[in-house]
């Protein structure tokens, strides 16, 4: 479904990405787990095209990514829940699921999904008024994961969706991509929350200063002596 | 007798008092309307790019120039001479959006210094050449509207003014629905709190951006419409001025704010002939600047505005 060959990626004179390949499988969970500065960020920035690659092939669905315009990659059926959660902080939680389905036009079809995605989080349907800015760390990731979903994506990008929040709420936050996933939509995971990672996820890369060093079964990623030592704390 | 003189000379001042002030209302908001439609200009562009587009009241030359060209030719075909501002509106857009894509899009990120010293340059370079095409003579503009005074609590008002009015209003209310209310409004407010995320929900950055210089500079033209309706005469340099003084409307009101531009406007407008009337002829420009200076002392960010800590 997707596939990146050969990707490099560059700063200025910082080479940041030395020419990693992966790919994702229609139906799968992937994560790329890996430390801070190792660039997985960088990676789900040069799928959707907010950074330029400096060589390599982004293939998605037969379109080459980095060919194809970043306002018109989420019509191709792909979703970004970019680090951060990037809501829309002066729009209402309603008006920011309405931006999620910018690419739909039929308000039936709009309303539908919006339906959905409260029925999913009902928080979200209690504050819909509300300003987004004012939400907590946690309603915003759903509200971004919500806002994602409103595209009707075939395949979601999710960069750090536990960043900053509590344990119960990183739980959560899981069980709510398991819950995707099994609706149909393919996961790209990027975490740095590497046991939470493994444990859903199908296959996984682990991504350390702009190499992919080991790759595989994410349960046996999980068994893995090097993943132990370095991401998991054993 | 000494006494029902009085009386009757404090009624008869009474009435002067009372129309003098509807009157000078009137005109005020008269003013005040063409000011807050210029001051949108403003105000949409630096909300969506944090850029004050300083050519913005340049544009209204272009309008105004237009409609002189225009309005003879509407007239001989029989049509109302207003109906010219439909080719200023054209031509005004068109020149918004050239100067945006051409000027103003690749210095895009070079920085807010290349973007005002671009913009302060696009203005010179339309002065100078409106001086080559039109020359540097005033031109007198045809009459827009041929209606005539009203009179209510004995002061006599123009219906043309009354028009400015309405018109003013209907478009500032209609700019707040669409800005709040459809698609492509919501979208211009989602850019400029996030452009990536913007990029990232399918919205055309780019699009948007020259979409809402479009916007600007048809309301420009509007602004031009009833500019020439109060004073029908156009210079190559009308735009500076004018720009200048809704500038000053829309930081007073809150820069990047839709209804802070309305509310400045207005007050602008306002301000500028009851000091012309009431206070002191010649002082009006004085006072209006000092309000600003005020106004910014108290409040940073505009009568309007929220306090972010960024400053204009």
């Amino acid at each position: 479904m997707l596939t990146i060959r050969d990707l490099h990626v560059s700063y200025g004179a910082i080479h940041a990405i030395h020419g990693i390949s992966l790919t994702v499988e229609d139906g799968e969970i992937v994560s790329l787990i890996g430390a801070n500065g190792a660039g997985k960020t960088t990676i789900l920035h040069t799928i959707t095209g907010l950074k330029k690659a400096s060589s390599g092939t982004i293939e998605y669905d037969g379109h080459d990514l980095l060919k194809t315009r970043p306002c018109d990659i989420i019509t191709l059926g792909m979703a970004h829940v970019p680090e951060g959660r990037h809501i829309f902080p002066a729009m209402t939680v309603a008006e920011n699921l309405e931006m999620g389905a910018y690419i739909k036009n039929n308000r039936d079809e709009i309303q539908e999904k919006m339906k959905e995605v409260f029925e999913r989080f009902p928080r979200l349907r209690e504050r819909r008024k509300q300003l987004a800015g004012t939400l907590s760390g946690g309603e915003q990731q759903m509200l971004a994961v919500g806002r994602a979903l409103m595209s009707s994506p075939k395949i979601l990008l999710m960069d750090e969706p536990s960043m900053g929040l509590s344990p119960l709420l990183v739980k959560e936050i899981f069980k709510i991509i398991q819950e995707v996933h099994r609706q149909g939509i393919t996961v790209l995971l990027v975490e740095q929350n590497a046991k939470m990672a493994l444990s859903i996820a199908d296959r996984a890369y682990v991504l350390e200063t702009g190499d992919i060093t080991i790759w595989g079964d994410a349960k046996e990623l999980l068994k893995d002596d090097r993943v132990r030592k370095a991401y998991l704390g054993q | 007798m000494l006494s029902e003189e009085n009386t009757l000379g404090d009624e008869e001042r009474t009435v002067t008092d009372v129309s003098l002030f509807i009157q000078s209302l009137i005109n005020g908001l008269n003013q005040g309307a063409i000011y807050a439609l210029i001051a949108l200009g403003y105000t949409m562009v630096y909300g969506i790019i944090r850029m004050i587009n300083f050519a913005h009241g340049d544009f209204i030359m272009v309008g105004a120039y237009t409609l002189f060209y225009t309005i003879p030719l509407m007239v001989s075909y029989g049509m109302p001479a207003w109906l010219a501002v439909l080719a200023a509106i054209v031509v005004c857009v068109a020149v918004g959006v050239i100067v945006e894509v051409v000027a103003y899009r690749p210095v895009r990120g070079a920085g807010s210094m290349s973007a005002l010293i671009t913009a302060l340059a696009m203005s010179l370079f339309l002065e100078n050449l409106a001086m080559v095409l039109f020359g540097a003579n005033p031109k007198s503009v045809q009459a827009v509207f041929n209606l005539p005074m009203v009179e209510i609590f004995g002061a006599k008002l123009q219906c043309k003014y009354l028009l400015t009015i309405g018109i003013g209003l209907v478009i500032m209310v209609g700019l707040q629905l669409f800005v709040k209310k459809t698609k492509l409004g919501k979208a211009m407010r989602a850019v400029p709190q996030d452009k990536q995320a913007s990029t990232l929900m399918g919205i055309d950055v780019n699009r948007i951006i020259t979409t809402t210089f479009a916007i600007g500079s048809g309301l420009a033209a509007v602004a031009a419409l009833m500019y020439c309706s109060t004073y029908p005469r156009c210079t190559t340099d009308m735009g500076s001025m004018m720009g200048l003084k809704a500038f000053i409307a829309a930081v007073l009101g809150g820069i990047g704010i839709i209804p802070g531009a309305m509310l400045g406007g207005i007050l602008v407008g306002v301000i500028e002939i009851f000091v012309k009337v009431y206070i002191a002829p010649g002082w009006y420009e004085a006072i209006t600047y000092g309000l600003l200076i005020v106004v910014l002392l108290v409040k940073p960010s505009g009568i309007l505005g929220r306090n972010t800590g960024e400053k204009v």
